[in-house]
């Protein structure tokens, strides 16, 4: 099974615990995790379903390359990091 | 007079409540976050919120019990396919897809349209909500004009509709204003619209260019609530006034110490009266000689008096954006708030000021809360 993790500040807008999931895709593993948490697509994804532009995600600390479709691949027991570049001001 | 303000800033939202002992900030709301615009429905007593997280997108929160809880709702969303205009600074740019990068503008929609809101976006979308805010849909017919592929931004990478004025005895007549692209009224509820900014005058164009409608750079547009043919515009570069609808718009050159400026407010009974926040114009954007005042015509921009009584006499460099000033019902109450943080409240229609605090974060937005 496909390990997702959600940075911590996302915690200050709403809950997004480490989740389980199953998927060959970026996209998949983040659309199983939507399933049961919809509100968190809104802060991850844009209005086009893209990475927003200031998020970033790892898979097995590799950052992913097709930040429109998530089509990376991932195995059963990759890890997912969504992160943020994270700034001030 | 109103006795609530609500401060949307760069580090949340603030509200000011007034009683025996004067003005105090009451309570703030999503400490740390940027709090684009804010509403008061008087229709129903909901707040809403309009944040934009930056890494996490813009997030619009309702409260309907004055902001004891909130509640996420949803915000508008560009269909599948939406298209910004190609950026005409760019060679053979292709116009790239639409995607909400802030709410500036937020408004009830008539009495007779109990949940409907009106929605204003970055880039140059308008969304109606017909159940407060739990869905939108972004009017067509103004998204699809052709004529809309030649606003651009003005201050913001992109165009964006920072007015919207729901004519107080016609709900179906509406009038958006778009920095940069003029002003669109529609009398039919959204179904069609028409540019009416003819007389508005953009000198930072090429001469032959100056006078195009569909490019005029309007700051903020109001309207007045009880002669309701009436608008102000505080203009890029001047201040516009029409008495006919939108008709025809004629510049007032009046206004001292400066015309340029981004906020404005009209007189709730008397619409020949309005409020101005001048500045030096836009290479500079700070109040003329470094002294923060406040401008009022109440001969409808033949002369105006330079208002300064309890506002910072030099060394003053604050600039106010195009929501934060406000009038009450009575038209006797103001509130002002700055980019430095200042904020400022008139009792007396702006004989004099009084300083409510110097430490806010950076204001976007002040509201009365209205009954």
């Amino acid at each position: 099974m496909v390990r997702v993790v959600f940075t911590a500040n996302l915690e200050r807008h709403l809950s997004c615990p480490e989740e389980t999931v199953s998927g060959t895709t970026v996209r998949e593993a983040l659309e199983a995790v939507f399933e049961t948490q919809q509100q968190l697509r809104g802060y991850i994804l844009d209005d086009q379903s893209r990475l927003r532009q200031h998020m970033v995600i790892f898979v097995d600390g590799q950052t992913i390359v097709d930040r429109v479709n998530l089509s990376d691949s991932i195995s059963p027991d990759s890890e997912i990091y969504v992160m943020q570049a994270l700034s001030g001001g | 007079m109103s006795s609530q303000v609500q401060i949307a800033t760069r580090k949340g939202l603030f509200q000011l409540e007034r009683n025996s002992d004067g003005w105090k900030i009451q309570r703030h709301d999503f400490p740390g976050e940027n709090v684009s615009m804010v509403l008061h429905d008087p229709r129903d007593h909901t707040t809403y919120a309009a944040l934009n997280h930056g890494h996490f997108g813009v997030k619009l929160h309702r409260s309907s019990d004055a902001g004891e809880s909130w509640e996420e709702c949803t915000v508008p969303v560009y269909p599948e396919g939406a298209k910004k205009a190609a950026d005409p600074f760019t060679e053979n740019a292709e116009p790239k897809p639409a995607s909400l990068s802030e709410i500036w503008s937020l408004e009830p929609g008539g009495a007779d349209q109990p949940n409907r809101l009106w929605c204003g976006t970055i880039p140059g979308g308008l969304f109606r909500s017909d159940d407060r805010g739990s869905s939108w849909q972004l009017v067509d017919s103004l998204w699809d004009l052709p004529e809309r592929l030649k606003w651009f931004g003005g201050g913001k990478d992109d165009p964006g509709i920072h007015s919207i004025c729901v004519h107080p005895e016609n709900s179906q007549n509406v009038a958006v204003a778009i920095s940069c692209g003029g002003v669109w009224v529609t009398e039919d509820d959204g179904m069609s619209w028409t540019c009416k900014a003819e007389g508005l005058r953009a000198e930072y164009m090429p001469p032959d260019l100056a006078h195009d409608p569909n490019i005029q750079d309007a700051h903020r547009m109001v309207q007045s609530p009880t002669q309701p043919d009436h608008f102000w515009i505080q203009h890029h570069n001047g201040v516009f006034k029409t008495t006919d609808g939108a008709q025809s718009w004629q510049e007032v050159t009046g206004i001292q110490p400066s015309v340029f400026g981004f906020a404005v407010a009209v007189h709730p009974q008397r619409p020949e009266t309005a409020w101005f926040a001048p500045g030096v114009k836009d290479e500079c954007r700070i109040p003329v000689d470094g002294r923060f005042v406040i401008s009022r015509t109440t001969d409808g921009g033949s002369t105006s008096e330079v208002l300064s009584n309890g506002l910072p006499g030099e060394h003053s460099y604050d600039i106010v954006y195009r929501h934060a000033l406000d009038i009450d019902e009575t038209g006797e109450c103001l509130a002002v708030g700055s980019t430095t943080g200042n904020f400022w409240i008139t009792e007396d229609g702006g004989d004099s000021w009084q300083t409510i605090s110097t430490s806010l974060p950076p204001i976007h937005c002040v509201r009365f809360v209205k009954s």
